[in-house]
């Protein structure tokens, strides 16, 4: 079955069977890798992705319900939240092993587009949801305080 | 340390002004072509590179690209081993790339192994001169042929941020320019390195090599490879370890379409897809029949309490000091605990994964392989084909903690066996979490008990040990560091105290199960550290003496002066005072020294662990970005064990949990502030990425026994049903 959205402004059609995990058809029909896989039950979020502007777990949702959707993966990202999010995160060397940074930086950015200057305690909630197993957690709570600011100007 | 080489250069020159009206545009000419920032390589060495050695790379382009040794998974060595280099070839930090260098254990073994690995904290420790010795070489070669072309005396030539210059004759050239010539000198056998005090980088922080192809997707995990005609694979796998296949049924799954092939295989059937989602559903449609009759059937409860019943005993003798049982006897105060720690599983965020592409007669792996030569080897003997015939390229991997060094190289044999069944073309094989979670290899479920004597005065008089735990070596290649059938990593950690004992035994009870158990950052120490320093505080603690104060009083200035001195820094670290919710520790491991202390809070019952003080002493702080951030990494992984974290068995044998919704991993609103303090030391450099995570687990007990008088007997302090 056809199903048409659009990914990082471009427009996708891919011919796929409609259950297959969004993250899968990223990965496997469009390469766009940056999109990680780490438990497929949307427990870890390394496959965060964004649909129109709002976080997703693409390892959870089938491609048929993205259909006509604007969708943005860590390839596509070119906001000012984005570029300050990525930014911060080399500024202090966030990554370690760096598997699930995509995932992190989608979640981050996505905060900082919906709130330019949350607190930890936001911050806390929005990033629960992303594991990372090196525990970089101290420096990406840093790196996103450090985006809010720059985002402040 | 940068002043000193700057001043140095501002003083001998006659005019400043020449010095950096020379070298400035230079420099700057070598940035702009290298790009501004150390990175990770791409793609091949560059055309007319100069390989002064087997470490080195510099281009034309003026990149100097460092062939790393050691498997890069978070703990830093493309930044750590980039850095060694760039320190003696006087390079700029812009110019450095970092890519993983080929298997090959001639050129690349790790010194601490004989074979090329990596694992124990050794990446630096068996670096650091190596690494050094490269950039110094390629120093001289580019020196020699820079005097060539100047016409000047090399004893004149100064080097600094990858420029080459003589200061006489105002002549200057970069790295790249310099290196077609420089590949005609003769490599120098034994190259000097500097003096620490003239170190530009060691000790001082820069950008790490990956962090920006980390934080844009880029970065190139095995995962992420892809190839014409790939298929992807995955496993059906028995239900028990020790299960084996009887019989199978593929019809339903060859019906799905994108299914191409189901195969049984000795680890149980293979499943081949067109794409991912093909090779899931084609699994799932796999009906199988298993013959339980050899599979290990025991729940970990059961395990539990037969393990605990051997540490009663007094196991084999590791070490005996003095006569413990005698002092036992004369003791005045005898105090008895038994520890225990449940099996646990690694879950990298990777799960594992390998591409292996046949080709005619050879054959091309993807994969993070943390054990090169022994997967290396592994993997020609299943395809049948010469080890030259196999190209071996080490990807960055998604954390490991040890997953990926495995002895018996199962999961390279499985990836080469489907590849094989496969035949020519590539053949993708990826774990699933489930897989990750239920596929073995733990952490071996541990038993400790305690007995330690005391006498009127408080002193600890008497100190016995027995611990029951399977062993990681046996039945691998390891086995051969097993001496007289003790394998170290099951007492690592427990057979010396820093703690002056005069009666002091320790035993092993070898257990048995038809469970893989594997090394879990920081192996035997895991649980060394935690039964060893939560038994010390509670002896201090009936001796009426402070935890930190009498730590040092047992302990020997010379001997244990570098033990003393962590414990110290991270007591005035955190304003020690025996403060209420606060606990220490201080563990050796990997031959590097950390103390931290735990602030923990009682949250509705449950420990949180608010914040965590850390001092290490791990010798020269190569970089002390990336200690601090493993200092960081060992906190929080070693937090998600001790509160939360348990594999188990259940009745018959079933492993229990099979994904992070059950496997409870520490999450962002968990973590604790964490304050790193590094202690000054001219020693050589050993390793960080194990060793900031054994004190942290007894640190926490400790301060939950503190607060709420309850110790925590068996791990994790939140038990697992209501994790």
């Amino acid at each position: 079955m056809a199903i048409s959205f659009t990914v990082n402004g471009e427009d996708r059609q891919v011919d796929v069977d409609p259950d297959t995990p969004l993250l899968w058809v990223l990965r496997d029909e469009l390469r766009l890798t940056g999109t990680k896989f780490g438990c497929g039950i949307a427990q870890c979020g390394a496959c965060t992705v964004h649909m129109n502007g709002m976080t997703l777990r693409s390892c959870v949702t089938p491609v048929s319900s993205v259909d006509g959707s604007e969708v943005t993966t860590i390839e596509g990202l070119d906001s000012p939240a984005a570029k300050a999010v990525q930014d911060a995160w080399v500024g202090i060397d966030v990554p370690q092993c760096g598997y699930c940074q995509s995932g992190q930086v989608m979640s981050a950015t996505a905060l900082l587009e919906e709130n330019p200057a949350p607190t930890d305690e936001e911050i806390d909630e929005a990033m629960a949801g992303n594991i990372c197993r090196c525990a970089t957690y101290v420096r990406i709570r840093q790196a996103i305080h450090d985006a809010a600011k720059t985002l402040e100007g | 340390m940068t002043i000193h080489t700057n001043r140095r250069a501002f003083l001998k020159g006659t005019g400043a002004g020449l010095v950096v009206g020379v070298m400035l545009p230079q420099a700057a000419r070598a940035a702009q072509k290298s790009g501004a920032s150390a990175a990770l390589a791409t793609g091949e060495a560059a055309e007319g590179a100069f390989a002064p050695n087997a470490f080195v790379r510099i281009a034309p382009d003026d990149t100097v690209t460092v062939l790393v040794k050691h498997i890069e998974f978070g703990q830093g060595p493309y930044t750590g081993l980039s850095t060694l280099v760039a320190e003696e070839l006087d390079a700029d930090w812009g110019q450095m790339r970092a890519t993983s260098a080929p298997s090959n254990p001639a050129l690349y073994a790790n010194t601490a192994f004989g074979i090329q690995g990596t694992g124990g904290s050794t990446a630096m420790p068996n670096s650091y001169m190596q690494m050094r010795k490269a950039g110094a070489a390629a120093r001289a070669m580019l020196v020699s042929a820079a005097a060539d072309r100047f016409g000047v005396p090399a004893t004149e030539i100064t080097v600094a941020k990858g420029v080459v210059s003589h200061e006489g004759s105002g002549q200057s050239a970069t790295f790249g320019e310099l290196a077609e010539a420089a590949a005609e000198v003769e490599p120098p056998v034994d190259p000097p390195v500097k003096d620490a005090k003239d170190f530009a980088l060691i000790g001082t922080d820069r950008p790490k090599v990956d962090s920006r192809a980390k934080s844009t997707g880029e970065a190139q995990f095995t995962l992420d490879v892809y190839r014409d005609d790939m298929l992807t694979a995955m496993v059906v796998r028995p239900p028990k370890f020790g299960a084996t296949l009887k019989s199978h049924d593929a019809g339903a799954a060859l019906k799905i379409p994108g299914v191409v092939k189901v195969a049984a295989i000795p680890q149980g059937i293979a499943v081949y897809g067109e794409n991912t989602y093909a090779a899931l559903k084609g699994r799932a449609a796999v009906t199988a029949e298993w013959d339980e009759s050899g599979a290990e059937t025991r729940s970990s409860e059961q395990m539990m309490a037969e393990w605990t019943e051997a540490a009663h005993g007094a196991g084999k003798e590791v070490s005996s000091t003095g006569d413990t049982a005698a002092a036992l006897a004369e003791a005045e105060t005898v105090h008895e605990v038994v520890q225990q720690f449940p099996f646990l599983a690694h879950t990298p965020m990777e799960p594992l994964d390998a591409v292996i592409e046949l080709r005619e007669g050879e054959a091309e792996v993807w994969m993070g392989s943390q054990l090169q030569t022994v997967d290396h080897g592994a993997i020609a003997g299943t395809l049948g084909l010469p080890n030259d015939k196999i190209t071996l390229n080490t990807m960055l991997a998604g954390g490991s903690f040890g997953r990926r060094a495995t002895g018996d190289s199962h999961f390279a044999v499985e990836a080469a066996t489907v590849a094989k069944e496969r035949g020519q073309g590539a053949t993708k094989l990826l774990w699933t979490r489930e897989d990750d979670l239920r596929g073995g290899y733990y952490r071996p479920l541990t038993v400790h008990r305690l007995r330690g004597g005391l006498d009127a005065d408080g002193n600890i008089t008497a100190w016995d040990h027995t611990i029951a735990t399977q062993s990681i070596m046996a039945g691998t290649p390891f086995e051969a560091m097993m001496t007289d059938g003790l394998d170290p990593t099951a007492f690592e950690g427990a057979k010396v105290l820093p703690y002056a004992v005069p009666n002091h035994r320790v035993g092993w009870a070898r257990m048995e199960s038809a469970i893989p158990v594997l090394w879990w950052r920081s192996v035997g120490h895991t649980h060394t550290a935690h039964a060893v320093e939560t038994f010390m505080d509670e002896l201090l603690e009936k001796a009426g003496r402070d935890a930190v104060e009498g730590r040092l009083a047992l302990m020997d200035d010379e001997t244990f002066a570098r033990e003393a001195g962590v414990l110290r820094r991270v007591a005035d670290m955190a304003d020690w005072s025996g403060q209420k919710g606060y606990g220490v520790a201080v563990h050796k491991s990997f031959d590097s020294y950390v103390a931290q202390i735990a602030e923990v809070e009682d949250r509705d019952g449950t420990p949180h662990i608010a914040r965590v003080w850390c001092a290490v002493d791990c010798g020269v702080a190569v970089n002390p970005n990336v200690i601090k951030a493993q200092m960081e990494g060992g906190i929080g992984y070693g937090a998600s064990a001790v509160l939360f974290d348990a594999l188990t068995l259940g009745e018959g044998g079933h492993v229990q949990q099979e994904n992070w919704d059950t496997y409870r991993m520490l999450r962002i609103h968990e973590m604790p502030d964490v304050q790193v303090s590094i202690v000054e030391s001219d020693e050589s450099p050993t390793g960080v990425g194990e060793p900031g995570l054994p004190p942290l687990s007894p640190a926490v007990a400790n301060a939950w026994r503190s607060l709420t008088g309850r110790t925590p007997r068996r791990l994790p302090m939140v038990p697992v049903d209501q994790a």
